[in-house]
């Protein structure tokens, strides 16, 4: 069924795609960041984000995470209408319930970690599904020593963020937002603010994720080597537009587009 | 030099520590007040609701450009004109009260507004409710920085306490006073006052500051 302005109510079907955005529009007062982005990924898709800084790679993530309000279109998670909820048979804005029934599917990290500093890493780890989830302490503890323990940070459990290095903090804040069981997983450039010699040990983590669950991934880097070797597709961002999308092995080797060259070019001779 | 009296000292003391004890009470329960109803100022200020919000800024705006005496006035003697006779406690814990709300809802205001937007926007990512995203993560972070401004006042608030004198609460420059005219002798009840409040204001702001590094390491910050 469709709403009066052509979106479906919901996207049903065999291929139902994980995450769809559906003619997204978002400005930021006359600045038009994204026209028009059509974006659809599959369940288990892990889909990299790359492009020039100020293309709105991160506004597409906040989108997601409902942080920002889209100004036209529609987002659809797991089928369902995000940032609008059917009403009469036509979609409406979605309120704050409904973003908060649709918005536990999704988990997000951030460029800067963003761990509550008054909590240890194992309590930051908990609080989502003690105080959201409303699972038991002994429940929570259980599931998040677990993904401490996939990230390798179980020795520091109990340590504040603010003992822990940026490549720690960041591992914990990947655990935290694992622990709310989420089907969507949005990494926003976590290596970004990191030393070189600790970039690594978060990218392990996240290429264990890749092989080990099979969780939807998108995820916005300037580690084009890495981009190219866990992403099953790559998205060229350019302008608030994607210029150019395809398997890695395509985007990297043989890119059609001249913007998508140019960037490839400039990244590489950066290195 | 002086003429102090040691006799008389004594004679008066205990009626000096009744009101100690009144000053102490008056600032104890304004302070109460004031903390609850300048954290609700504050976050009445930052609801989606415009109107709301203007009329709570408005009004926070017009106590703190008022004197305290003024306001101390209007409540016990304006209100039986609207048909509200209250005692001389009561209006003046609500005239302190709400007076030292508005600074504090100010104090809590820059409190809440220093901490980070990641803080907010991770706790949306862990899909919280807005109560529990400033009770489990915001307020937490915001007291440390509230902390000094909460002491300050707490301390001002307690040098206040005397304005209430004015409409009859028996604190202790009401006492002092009260003595004075009885036995026509001033020194001895004003300078006992002065060493009274010397006697709680310093250790209290020591206490505070003690207690202000304490819930800092309690917080990890
Ligand atoms: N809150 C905001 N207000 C105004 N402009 C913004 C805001 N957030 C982002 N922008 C602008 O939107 C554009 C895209 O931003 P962003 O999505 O962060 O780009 P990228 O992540 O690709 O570097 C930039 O020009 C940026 O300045
Ligand atoms: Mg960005």
């Amino acid at each position: 069924m469709l709403d009066h302005t052509g979106f479906p109510l919901e996207i049903t079907g065999e291929t139902t795609p994980m995450v769809s955005f559906r003619k997204v529009r978002k400005s930021y007062g006359a600045l038009t960041v994204l026209k028009n982005l059509d974006l659809d990924i599959a369940e288990g898709e892990m889909v990299s984000i790359i492009g020039p800084s100020g293309s709105g790679k991160t506004t597409v993530l906040r989108m997601l995470m409902t942080l920002e309000q889209i100004d036209d279109g529609v987002i659809y998670v797991d089928g369902q209408p995000l940032t609008h909820m059917p009403k009469q048979g036509r979609l409406v804005r979605a309120n704050e319930r409904h973003l908060r029934n649709r918005r536990a599917d999704i988990g997000m990290c951030f460029q800067h970690f963003n761990l509550f500093p008054h909590m240890t890493a194992l309590e930051n780890c908990m609080e989502g599904p003690v105080q959201v989830l409303g699972l038991s302490k002994a429940e929570a503890r259980d599931r998040s020593e677990e993904l401490l323990e996939l990230v390798g940070m179980i020795s520091k459990k109990d340590q504040r963020p603010s003992r822990l290095s940026g490549g720690q903090q960041q591992r914990v804040a990947i655990a935290r937002a694992l622990a709310m069981r989420p089907k969507v997983m949005l990494f926003d450039e976590v290596t970004s603010a990191l030393d070189p010699e600790v970039i690594g040990e978060v990218t392990n983590v996240i290429r264990k994720l890749v092989s080990e669950h099979n969780l939807t991934m998108l995820m916005v880097t300037h580690q084009m080597g890495f981009a190219r070797d866990i992403s099953d597709r790559v998205c060229f961002f350019y302008g608030g537009k994607i210029e150019e999308q395809g398997p890695p092995a395509e985007l990297f080797g043989n890119p059609q587009r001249e913007r998508t060259q140019q960037f490839l070019s400039a990244v590489r001779e950066a290195v | 030099m002086f003429d102090w009296k040691w006799d008389f000292v004594w004679e008066i003391l205990p009626r000096l520590l009744v009101a100690t004890g009144n000053t102490l009470l008056a600032a104890g329960a304004g302070y109460a007040i004031a903390l609850v109803l300048g954290l609700v100022f504050a976050l009445a200020q930052r609801t989606p609701y415009r109107a709301l919000t203007f009329v709570v800024r408005e009004f926070v705006e017009f106590i703190r450009s008022t004197p305290l005496l003024l306001q101390i006035f209007f409540v016990f003697y304006v209100g039986p004109q609207f048909g509200l006779r209250l005692s001389p406690w009561t209006s003046g814990m609500i005239a302190i009260g709400l007076h030292y709300a508005c600074y504090l809802s100010e104090v809590y205001r820059g409190g809440i507004e220093s901490v980070p937007r990641g803080q907010w926007e991770a706790a949306t990512a862990l899909n919280m409710t807005i109560t529990q995203k400033y009770r489990r993560v915001i307020i937490p972070q915001a007291i440390p920085t509230a902390l000094s401004g909460m002491g300050n006042y707490l301390v001002g608030i307690l040098k206040d306490t005397p304005m209430l004198s004015v409409i009859g609460v028996a604190e202790l420059i009401h006492v002092a006073n009260s003595i004075g005219s009885e036995h026509y002798r001033f020194l001895e009840p004003i300078t006992m006052v002065g060493i009274i409040f010397l006697a709680i204001s310093l250790p209290a702001a020591g206490l505070i500051r003690l207690f202000e590094g304490r819930v800092r390491r309690k917080l990890g910050l």
